[in-house]
């Protein structure tokens, strides 16, 4: 067995009401917790893309991919590993910037993030920071020192390094299907 | 044409050859009700006591014809009294379409008299469901659900509909049913799960790895699941059981899938199942099942389970492959289609020797002897001896399941309506009622015990109402057998809760919904019984009294190896 990590999916659903839930609900039912979701529709806006963060190891990643298989909105679904994936999550920190000085200091740093400063106010400065759990863990993990008055993240989007794509035929895809066959 | 809601309701249930809905109306469902009064010459509506005996209705019509079952209920209470018939449904993969109708458009989410999120209820327990807020998707909706709920592994599906979309009016045009995948929202289904619109074929690199395996292996073992009884693949399999010359284990849900008697099978596996199956499963060198999930109740500790043998799946659902057990190797597909490629693809083997070895040991349930009161061996003999072969033996949940079930030899598909994943007490009369709607021309039993039957005797008023002649067969222990075999096993002895001593008395109960009703305490009495209610010809119970203290042989206590059997 592998070890228990973040692992991430990458699901094309019906852009309708309701898939959402059915497609979270399997995650509680069968003893998940969803560390990060993002949800957005793709170049045909009949369908949307989820990407979803649970923790657990490799086989149990693949039950959950066939359990999400089965159900009737979903088209496709692709297990992103770190190594063959990239990763980007958008993160806004409201950091407390109480003088000048340390306000200065908190530009430095996001200039070395390479974060945007999106909003200035008095007391406090926003950044919005593009990047993946580690870089962003880090930049957080340094405004802490000047204390964050208010953090919100998009949740992990990713993609397939290369010319592999979800919509790939698959022989495993095909299996699904049979099981969905309406014939 | 323009057409109300309830109309296009009841003109696509036609087009899907819907001849029998089980339902209760109610306040939202009232237009469907109405216009189902026009349609009395072509669909026969039959009115249960209570919902969940409706669901478990359409549940044992399903079980038994192969065709899709259909449900009516209302709003909220009504809906929510079909959930326990559906998770029952769902996990014994039965099709059923459930249909209820909610509070209309104004009404919704303001908590309105008798509304329920339904949809979001059965989310979980159903195929697929869906809520029709406009009348110009019924149809489609209903046609998506009919084909979802017979397809792939089959299942429940649910559709809950707006009262306003009753009333609304749309137009309709109709459609036979082999052109429903060329039209509406099931042709984009269509395109986007499948390339062309016939039925995938099985993998031929899987098929010739099976092959490989089957010529390699001297002790191979073969498990019948439900997904042969569901699809009707009992020749096939028969075929391939024969020519790997292999004994066969049934599941419960297996049941019906070989026939009982065939030579090679080695009778149920699991938690009650034979020495002969289990022994077998844990010596075998190679493990081919076949529409069967292993279970708990079948793998018990799914670790230890034929970790020998090369465990070999075939299974029509992705889904199932590696969930409980670890396989080896499987192929995906419909068991009839894979099964008759494998045939075609290999020679006749032979195992006399092990298949010796797996016969030497017991194929048949050892039972307590007892001489005051019958035995549950005494009343299955009887029943086997006296009715016909083919009766169609419905069964609620407990003791009375397994020795039937381990009694009785299945001939076919269906003929065994038992609630096997989900357990369901209460499930027997609605399946049987269900059963000889579908079967008219079929004996059909219901078998019992007393605590079961009281769950929903209620429904023989439906007997009595339709005059659907089911023999009930009470195995009448006054307690609740299994649970008091586990207190005397595992639980010291201590009966918390399972005395069932203060229980009606089942004649004058069967003589006051207007059916017959007989107490037997001695073989030749039930043997009278079984003749009267035959020939009487109408809804009959006989009430078995056995000792309290019978108990279900063999048992492996739940999680523990296969082979450990504690009785």
């Amino acid at each position: 067995m592998s070890e228990v990590r973040r692992q991430t999916l990458a699901v094309l659903v019906d852009n309708e009401a309701g898939v959402l839930s059915q497609v979270s609900r399997l995650f509680s039912r069968k003893g998940y917790n969803i560390e990060s979701l993002a949800v957005g529709t793709t170049t045909d806006p009949n369908v949307s893309r989820i990407t979803i963060e649970v923790m657990g190891d490799d086989d149990q990643i693949k039950l959950l991919s066939n359990q999400l298989g089965k159900l009737f909105p979903v088209h496709s679904i692709k297990v992103l590993t770190p190594e063959k994936s990239i990763r980007r999550e958008l993160v806004l920190f409201k950091v407390r910037a109480a003088t000048g000085e340390k306000r200065n200091e908190i530009i430095q740093i996001a200039n070395i993030f390479r974060a945007n400063i999106i909003d200035v106010a008095l007391g406090s400065l926003t950044l919005a920071m593009i990047g993946d759990e580690s870089k962003n863990e880090a930049l957080q993990k340094l405004l802490e020192e000047f204390e964050v008055l208010e953090l919100v993240r998009t949740g992990v989007v990713a993609l397939e390094r290369g010319q592999d794509t979800i919509y790939d035929e698959t022989k495993e895809k095909g299996e699904f299907n049979y099981g969905k066959n309406v014939l | 044409m323009m057409m109300t809601g309830a109309k296009i309701l009841m003109e696509c249930l036609v087009e899907q050859g819907v001849d029998t809905i089980f339902g209760y109306p109610g306040g939202t469902i009232l237009n469907v009700y109405d216009e189902l009064y026009a349609y009395g010459d072509k669909v026969k509506h039959v009115l249960t006591s209570h919902e969940q005996g409706a669901a478990h209705a359409a549940d044992g019509y399903a079980r038994s014809t192969g065709k899709v079952g259909v449900c009516f209920a209302t709003s909220g209470p009504g809906a929510t009294n079909l959930v326990t018939g559906i998770a029952t449904a769902n996990m014994d993969s039965s099709p059923v379409v459930f249909i209820s109708c909610n509070v209309g458009e104004t009404l919704i989410g303001k908590d309105s008299f008798q509304e329920v999120d339904i949809t979001g209820i059965t989310m979980p327990i159903t195929k697929c469901n869906y809520l029709v807020r406009d009348v110009n998707k019924l149809a489609d909706v209903v046609r998506e659900a009919f084909a979802i709920a017979r397809s792939g592994r089959p299942g429940p599906v649910f559709i809950d509909i707006l009262k306003n979309v009753t009333a609304d009016k749309a137009e309709f045009e109709p459609l036979p049913r082999s052109e429903h995948f060329s039209n509406g929202s099931l042709k984009d289904l269509m395109q986007r799960s499948s390339q062309n619109f016939q039925p995938p074929k099985p993998d031929d690199k899987d098929i010739d790895t099976l092959i490989d395996m089957i010529k390699e292996s001297k002790k191979p073992m073969l498990i019948c699941g439900g997904g042969v009884v569901r699809g009707r693949a009992q020749d096939e399999f028969t075929a391939f059981a024969e020519k790997i010359d292999a004994p066969v284990a049934i599941t419960l849900m297996g049941g019906g899938g070989i026939r009982g008697r065939n030579p090679l099978a080695t009778g149920m596996v699991g938690m009650h199942g034979t020495k002969a199956s289990n022994i077998a499963c844990n010596e075998c060198d190679l493990l081919i099942a076949v529409g069967c999930r292993f279970s708990d109740r079948v793998a018990l500790d799914p670790k230890s389970f034929a970790s020998q043998a090369k465990i070999v799946q075939i299974d029509i659902d992705r889904a199932e492959i590696n969930k409980n057990v670890k396989t080896a190797h499987h192929i995906i597909g419909d068991a009839k289609r894979v099964l008759a490629t494998l045939n075609e693809r290999f020679e006749q083997q032979h195992h006399d020797e092990w298949k010796e070895y797996v016969f030497s040991y017991p194929r048949e349930t050892q039972y307590d002897e007892c001489e005051d009161s019958l035995t549950p061996k005494q009343i299955l003999s009887a029943i086997a001896e006296l009715c016909p072969q083919d009766t169609i033996v419905a069964t609620d949940v407990g003791q009375h399941q397994m020795w039937a079930i381990q009694h009785f030899r299945f001939d076919y598909p269906g003929q065994l309506l038992t609630s096997g994943g989900f357990g369901t007490m209460g499930f027997g009369l609605g399946a049987a009622i269900g059963a000889k709607v579908g079967n008219p021309e079929k004996t059909v039993i219901h078998i019992t015990g007393d605590g079961s039957f009281r769950m929903n005797c209620n429904e023989l008023a439906t007997e009595e109402h339709y005059d659907i002649p089911v023999i009930t067969f009470i195995f009448n222990n006054k307690t609740l057998g299994m649970v008091r075999q586990w207190q005397t096993l595992i639980y010291d002895k201590h009966y918390s809760q399972t005395t069932l001593t203060h229980g009606p008395d089942f004649v004058k109960l069967a003589e006051a919904y207007g059916l017959r009703g007989q107490r037997v305490c001695t073989e030749e009495a039930l043997r009278a019984a079984i003749k009267d209610a035959l020939e009487y010809g109408h809804g009959y119970v006989i009430d078995c009294v056995i000792d309290t203290d019978e108990m279900v042989r063999p048992m492996v206590g739940g999680g523990s190896h296969i082979t450990k059997f504690i009785v």
